[in-house]
């Protein structure tokens, strides 16, 4: 993998090449690999090493950028020629600001966050993990499903990455991580079960044991009755209450608020949530993973967007921050600053949230006490296919999948056919009645968080599908 | 090739991708994006042990190369110990070959400021509409060089450009957002073409009638909710052929090997040459063949060098084939594979992909102003705003951004948050009415997702306006 230093000896000749005012580039790439099984066979099974080199170049407020994954000298100077002819006819950017400098930053802020020191991401075990490694993870897992007459589907994949920033006022910023990650899906004639963990530390992740969750709820969800849709009791498993609360984070961004595209344009300070609910954007939390710094090298900062219930604030890119400050709604947004949270520019997005951290409750649930609670309801394994239908109100359709079981009188009574969901994110956050210890999660909808399982009342299911 | 002989394999293709984008935006008034990007690699996937390899790497010299070879055999080898039965390649004659996409004009030879104008002329005219609070607009560029060789004997070389562009305008106001999108929503019209698919689209002279419906929106009454007859416009309705044809009949699904991820298909393998799939009037075929158009589903080769064909899916109804590759033929009988292999880029495995899936016109001449004037009381709806399918493929929810009530014959109102829901064999076998060739077009779908690690892929749907009976509509709002 590339290292830091030969990152910078790359960025020197670059900057050397380039006669734009400012030169930023980005490194991103390493190792990854990924071991894919169905029918209890593996049938795909890759690797790919890559990296690239991002370059933007700023003349008198024109800005653009060009990649290319060659670092050879001639594509080097082909990448810098071509960011700067495309930033040379560019309109001067009248909200560009001057690269950041290191002290700008706050390089020193890393670790002084709510959860304290940014741990290690970057694990060898999970960086030596083989293909025979994987290989046989998969092999076990076959073996919990063909003597129950299963059959398996999954991904055992591995990686180790790198991602790094330099510009020319001196910033200088490499962050490298690895990955693992097991999902697993088992089928029966007419039912199917599932689970699905990531972690940088491989010890982590547990591929048996996800796998014998994924088993016992695609025998437990056999021969799966139907209920009318309707308003029910549901309990979401966290990847469940993960997939469908990621659909608002791409709200909480002032750029989002600018553009008036935002579900919070209006909302901000007011009690838009149930009073249980508190949410938190914390790249330093033990559970999280992914870059402290942002798509400049701002470093991400802890930020409380929601506060029981209350939206409090929305996150920030530096020049988002700027405008914000200019605009009409200045008063009416919370705490203005640049949080960390801003895309590569030049982006029309601005920024966001990826680093969501649900805060644990005094009460705290688990799955098990929240089923013996519940008189009649459903209980939800996954969510699949989930898009916004309404934006202001944040409504949602979507489908329960692999593993969706009847509640009746405190007793999981046995699998049901799988219902589609029309349901306001808004309203599902007021009808919260309770939750477990939030977990990291992983999905497919959405980004991975430290979510917890969530109860929730008047869950609105409008039709039933076939299986 | 040699490398991965000398370890082992039984059979060896390899990839070679150079790729080059350029993706331009404005939003209200402002340039959003500027960026170039080019990427160039090289894969190799193997047969050893009855099993499959693959590894890519960005490092062309001739150790990294061989490095990688040596790679896809090992990694073989470790998938050979969890394997029930061998690999089976349907037999497919090498072919030495080039082919590129046919265009008038290379986008890239347009210069920035010209490409930069026409977005902000077309951001000024959405803009000028009172109540259009976001203005976004896009154009994309995107080149493809491959070239693959086989152990087999293979030598193709392939060069694909396509093309996308398309804008929306958002109005704001009280507690309700609305959006109007051209000619497509989600980016836009996107074909293997040149610059002259931009030249073609008038997207100038639509901006302001696009915003005034947003705006207009505002105002229009609720989609009401009940069973009514429908007519989709032919964008929807390529999205409709994507989720509930295009992807049920990939054979990958249906023989499980999406089962954790995209899921699976409801047309298990019995149902070939048996399924009753919709009315008579529906003729739906996969066709990566030039001639079908410049879908982005069109090209010479597959990615494991199987020539573009057509494939019948549903001849007059009846359900007739599905999508397959050298891999899965046998499963359904083939001699030879549908040739729909295709990866990302080179750093991806080839999987089945769509290629064009398209509703072919009706044959009597029908315009959609002539289907309208046809029909009693329906709902017409425009232009996807949200898409939903269950994971084997028999539940779905679209929604759209904009409705007309029709009564009559004629329109009667705008109605705004139209949505219909069904099952997808109830749905297709509802279809009374298809409109004819003259308003007939490909759609490109660009943003197509699929496979693990995910790869995302340009697909093509020809479709005309087309009508149904009796379908839910409004469900996407029920109890709320």
């Amino acid at each position: 993998m590339l290292t830091h230093e030969q990152a910078g000896d790359v960025f020197d000749r670059i900057r050397k090449l380039s006669s734009a005012d400012e030169v930023e580039v980005l490194f991103s790439g390493g190792r990854f690999a990924l071991t894919r099984f169905a029918n209890n066979t593996i049938h795909q099974n890759v690797a790919e090493q890559n990296h690239g080199v991002s370059v933007r170049t700023v003349f008198g407020g024109r800005t653009a950028r060009a990649t290319t994954n060659k670092f050879d000298s001639e594509s080097l100077g082909q990448v810098v020629r071509s960011s700067e002819s495309l930033a040379r006819v560019q309109h001067p950017d009248p909200d560009l600001l001057p690269m950041p400098r290191p002290e700008q930053a706050g390089e020193a802020a890393v670790g002084g966050g709510r959860s304290g020191s940014l741990p290690s991401r970057h694990f060898e075990e999970t960086a030596a993990i083989t293909p025979e490694l994987r290989a046989e993870a998969v092999r076990k897992i076959v073996g919990i499903a063909e003597p129950r007459q299963l059959t398996t589907a999954g991904v055992f994949a591995s990686g180790e990455s790198f991602e790094g920033i330099f510009n020319s006022r001196g910033l200088s910023r490499w962050h490298t991580q690895t990955s693992a990650e097991v999902s697993v899906t088992m089928q029966a004639a007419d039912s199917s079960g599932w689970q699905k963990a990531n972690s940088p530390d491989v010890t982590r992740v547990d591929p048996l044991g996800l796998a014998e969750i994924a088993a016992n709820k695609a025998l437990e969800s056999a021969h799966p009755g139907e209920i009318p849709a309707g308003k029910y009791t549901v309990i979401l498993e966290p990847a469940a209450a993960l997939d469908i609360v990621g659909f608002m984070f791409w709200d909480y961004a002032g750029m989002a608020i600018l553009d008036q595209r935002s579900f919070l344009t209006g909302r901000i300070g007011s009690k838009l949530f149930g009073e249980n609910v508190t949410i938190w954007d914390d790249v330093t939390h033990p559970l999280q993973a992914g870059t402290p710094y942002d798509g400049e090298g701002m470093s991400r900062e802890p930020v409380e967007l929601v506060r029981n219930g209350v939206v409090k604030r929305v996150v920030y890119a530096r020049a988002t921050a700027e405008r914000m400050r200019r605009s009409e709604y200045k008063d009416k947004v919370g705490p203005i600053a640049a949080t960390g949270h801003g895309f590569p520019l030049p982006n029309e997005m601005g920024e966001m949230p990826l680093n969501i951290v649900f805060a644990p409750v005094n009460d705290p649930q688990t799955v098990e006490q929240m089923i013996a609670s519940t008189e009649r309801g459903v209980l939800v394994t996954r969510l699949w296919y989930i898009r916004e239908v309404e934006p202001f109100e944040k409504m949602l359709t979507g489908m329960t999948r692999d593993g969706t079981f009847l509640i009746e009188n405190g007793r999981v009574r046995g699998g049901l056919r799988n219902f589609r969901f029309n349901e306001s994110l808004i309203r599902m956050l007021c009808n919260v009645e309770s939750m477990s210890v939030p977990v990291r999660a992983a999905g497919e909808e959405s980004f991975e968080m430290v979510v917890p399982a969530m109860k929730v009342c008047d869950f609105n299911f409008t039709e039933v599908t076939k299986f | 090739m040699n490398t991965a002989a000398l370890r082992g394999a039984s059979y060896a293709d390899v990839r070679m991708v150079a790729q080059r984008s350029r993706a331009l935006t404005t939003k209200n008034g402002k340039v959003g994006s500027a960026s170039d990007a080019e990427s160039v690699g090289m894969s190799v996937r193997v047969i050893a042990d009855g099993a499959w390899g693959f590894a890519a790497s960005a490092e062309l010299g001739r150790g990294a190369v061989e490095a990688t070879a040596a790679e896809a055999v090992a990694i073989a080898q470790a998938s050979s110990r969890v394997k029930r039965e061998n690999v089976r390649l349907a037999p497919e004659k090498p072919v030495v070959a080039g082919w590129s996409t046919p265009y008038k004009i290379d986008p890239f030879t347009i210069s920035v400021e010209q490409n930069i104008d026409l977005l902000l002329r077309i951001d000024a005219e959405l803009r000028s509409v009172a109540g259009i609070t976001l203005a976004e607009t896009n154009l994309n560029f995107h080149r493809e060089e491959q070239w693959f060789l086989s152990s087999e004997g293979a030598d193709i070389q392939q060069t694909k450009l396509s093309t996308g562009t398309g804008y929306a305008a958002y109005a704001f106001a009280g507690n309700e957002i609305q959006k109007r999108s051209y000619p497509n929503s989600f980016g836009g019209q996107w074909q293997n073409k040149g610059y002259e698919l931009v030249e073609e689209l008038m997207l100038v002279e639509n901006a302001r009638r696009i915003a005034e419906e947003a705006v207009a929106l505002h105002k229009a009454d609720q989609c009401p909710e009940g069973k009514f007859d429908i007519i989709l416009d032919s964008s929807q309705l390529g999205l409709q052929i994507h989720e509930s044809i295009g992807h049920p009949i990939e054979l990958d699904r249906v023989l499980g090997m999406e089962a954790n991820f995209a899921g699976t298909s409801f047309l298990t393998l019995d149902k070939l040459r048996k399924l009753r799939y919709g009315s008579d009037l529906v003729n739906v075929v996969a066709d990566a063949r030039q001639e079908h158009g410049p879908g982005l589903g069109t090209f010479g080769f597959d990615d494991e060098g199987v020539a573009a064909q057509c494939t019948p899916i549903i001849s007059h109804g009846l359900f007739t084939g599905y999508l397959s590759s050298r891999e899965t033929a046998h499963t359904i009988g083939a001699a030879r594979s549908g040739g729909t292999l295709r990866a990302e880029g080179w750093n991806r495995l080839p999987m089945i992909r769509m290629t064009n899936v398209s509703l072919l016109p009706g044959e009597k001449p029908l315009t959609l102003e002539q289907l309208i004037a046809s029909t009693d009381h329906a709902i017409l709806v425009q232009t996807n705003r949200s898409w939903s399918i269950d994971d084997k493929r028999y539940n779905f929810q679209f929604g759209c951004e904009i409705g007309w009530e029709i009564k009559n014959g004629k329109r009667v109102r705008m109605v705004k948050n139209p949505s219909y829901s069904g099952i997808t064999t109830e749905f297709w076998n509802s279809l009374d009415a298809v409109c004819s060739r003259a308003e007939w077009t490909l759609w490109g779908t660009p943003n197509c997702g699929k496979g693990q690690p995910q790869q995302v892929m340009g697909t093509g749907h020809g479709a005309a306006p087309a009508r149904f009976r009796g379908v839910k509509v409004g469900t996407a709002f029920l109890g709320n």
